[in-house]
């Protein structure tokens, strides 16, 4: 069975591919919704096409698919219809997918099942990616703020935290906002760096 | 409270969704709005039609497509409200503009010569010119057919018609993808005030009421929950009507100008509201009072015949097969009953038909309601024309005369 993936998030798509191929897939190909794309679909001709829900390009693609010769007849949105269940699952994960009419139900629904359980690892791996980048540069503030109590008030390091650390707790806020309003001010003194 | 949610496209026509949650129309009638917003019509369709959310903000011409499953498996849809009539503006390039009338104004209040401009004009560009279109099945696309065939044009063949999401193509326009676009506000205003392109045709000049974007459900949704339905239109009806009212257009436009509706400057929203706007960059503002219409003359009422002025136009382009059972299942997406039951006894202005002719009223019309004062605004179309539900091939049979 031919896949195509199209995907401009790299990291998305290669984690897809990757699932795909251990689930013993091997026609697979991540193609970029850009340039002459369709073109590159057709010579491809998949079986099935799956693409990112939120991709403000869903309509234009759709247009394509429509009227180019991509897939071998007109193709249908999901797998089954009546498996409502299944639907709901691809559109919570943001799978699309776009099979070409008569394949066979059994043989797809592997492949949105993984595109469903891969889409949401990708979210999962992408909250966490966005929770670990806030936590480097909340540190990186809070070090910053440290450096500039301890230079312009002589503390040590362990008293600048602690200075930064009492005064959050006194206002109700947390330490990153308290160490980003005292770095705003202290650029507004000249004295930040 | 009843929990809704309402999927949508960042468009100034969403308004009345957005005012119905953020003004307590909603609330007022026990309903817990929730807006989904969405990138593309498609993932509107899917969310609507997998029952991800209860209703959608949806092209007109799309719910009637989405019945007849002219793309997908067919899933009936009720349009039981028209969310606003016209809206829409095609803005060119200033390349392809200046084969136009120089007078920006000119073009846009002669659209019968500017269309004869715009046909000669083909043939003269540098290629052909590719026009950006939201949707397939989307009013726009239709009416820009509409419009571009009464002069000759061949939109299959001498135009190249791209589909692209209206957030997208002032950036296309820029980049020089295409020669121009046809889509609802913000967009027109915001490449003219960039000054990429000029508004060379408005919608409420080619169709005085046209029909634009509708609330769309599923129908078995529409069976199943009738009293959430029914609270949902009231509370839209009012929201309707406080779009319209100029005392608090400002106020829309504050509104929808927030990053997590439709995220563009307030005073660029402003200009459809009002209907007052440059049609290029630095150039005399011109009034189109009725560029963009909420609730006036009914304008929310599903007229059976809009529906099925939409499925004369699928016939027309060959977009759908004609059957009688086709057009019975289009003519049953605008669902005037579900409009009555809910609204009636309400004060609401409410016509005593379901179906007229449209494009036959060059002056407003006091019509027959069975409550409150109804006048019809005018609807005629640019060409004179005038579509009788009733016989839909006689009218595809008279605009192929032209």
């Amino acid at each position: 069975m031919r896949i195509a993936i199209i995907d401009d998030s790299g990291l998305r798509a290669t984690i897809l591919e990757e699932g795909l191929r251990e689930a013993g897939f091997e026609e697979i190909e991540i193609v970029p919704p850009h340039g002459a794309f369709v073109a590159r679909l057709e010579r491809m001709a998949p079986d099935v096409v799956l693409m990112n829900l939120g991709n403000a390009n869903r309509d234009s693609l759709e247009e394509m698919l429509t009227v180019s010769r991509a897939l071998a007849r007109p193709i249908a949105m999901f797998v089954d219809q009546s498996d409502e269940g299944m639907i709901g699952a691809a559109i919570d994960a943001g799978v699309s997918a776009y099979v070409v009419d008569g394949l066979r139900k059994d043989r797809v629904k592997p492949v949105l099942d993984l595109a469903i359980r891969r889409f949401n690892a990708f979210s999962r791996l992408q909250t966490e990616l966005d929770a670990a980048r806030t936590e480097l540069a909340e540190r990186k503030t809070l070090d910053r703020a440290k450096a500039i109590l301890m230079q312009s008030r002589g503390l040590s390091e362990p008293e600048a935290y602690a200075l930064l650390r009492t005064t959050a707790m006194k206002q109700g806020r947390r330490i990153a906002e308290v160490a980003e309003a005292l770095i705003t001010a202290a650029d507004l003194f000249g004295d930040g760096r | 409270m009843t929990p809704l949610s309402i999927a949508f496209l960042p468009l100034t026509d969403s308004a009345p969704l957005i005012v119905a949650r953020e003004r307590g129309f909603a609330e007022a009638e026990g309903i817990a709005l929730t807006l989904v917003r969405d990138t593309s019509w498609a993932t509107v369709r899917d969310r609507l039609v997998y029952g991800q959310v209860q209703c959608a903000h949806m092209l007109a011409p799309l719910a009637v497509a989405v019945t007849l499953g002219l793309s997908q498996a067919p899933c009936a849809i009720a349009a039981p409200f028209k969310l606003n009539d016209n809206g829409n503006a095609l803005t060119l390039s200033a390349e392809l503009a200046a084969a136009l009338d120089p007078d920006p104004r000119n073009r846009v209040q002669d659209p019968v010569a500017t269309a004869h401009d715009f046909a000669a004009a083909i043939g003269l560009h540098r290629r052909k010119p590719v026009i950006g279109i939201v949707h397939r099945y989307s009013s726009h696309a239709l009416m820009l057919r509409y419009w571009l065939a009464y002069a000759g044009v061949n939109p299959d063949r001498d135009v190249t018609l791209r589909v692209l999401p209206p957030s997208l193509m002032v950036q296309a326009l820029r980049l020089g993808e295409i020669d121009g676009f046809i889509a609802g506000e913000p967009w027109g205003s915001v490449a003219v005030a960039e000054g990429i392109g000029e508004i060379a045709a408005a919608g409420v000049n080619i169709w005085q009421r046209g029909v634009e974007k509708v609330l769309a459900t599923r129908a078995d949704w529409a069976e199943a929950n009738a009293d959430q339905l029914g609270q949902l239109l009231r509370a839209l009806d009012r929201a309707a009507a406080w779009c319209d009212d100029p005392a608090n257009r400002e106020d829309v436009a504050a509104l929808l100008a927030r990053s997590d509706y439709v995220g563009q400057p307030a005073e660029l929203i402003a200009q459809a509201l009002a209907g007052r706007m440059p049609l290029m960059r630095g150039g005399e503002v011109i009034d189109l009072p009725d560029f963009l219409v909420f609730h006036r003359g009914a304008a929310n009422f599903p007229w059976r015949s809009q529906a099925l002025w939409i499925y004369s136009q699928f016939v027309r382009w060959g977009m759908v097969e004609p059957s009688a059972d086709a057009e019975r299942a289009a003519a049953g997406v605008f669902r005037s009953d579900l409009y009555r039951s809910a609204l009636a006894g309400r004060g609401v202005a409410m016509p005593g038909a379901s179906m007229k002719v449209e494009g036959s009223l060059a002056n407003p019309l006091a019509a027959a309601s069975h409550q409150g004062s109804l006048m019809l605004s005018p609807d005629r179309f640019f060409d004179g024309k005038s579509f009788d539900p009733q016989d839909i091939s006689g009218y595809l049979h008279a605009l192929k005369q032209s």
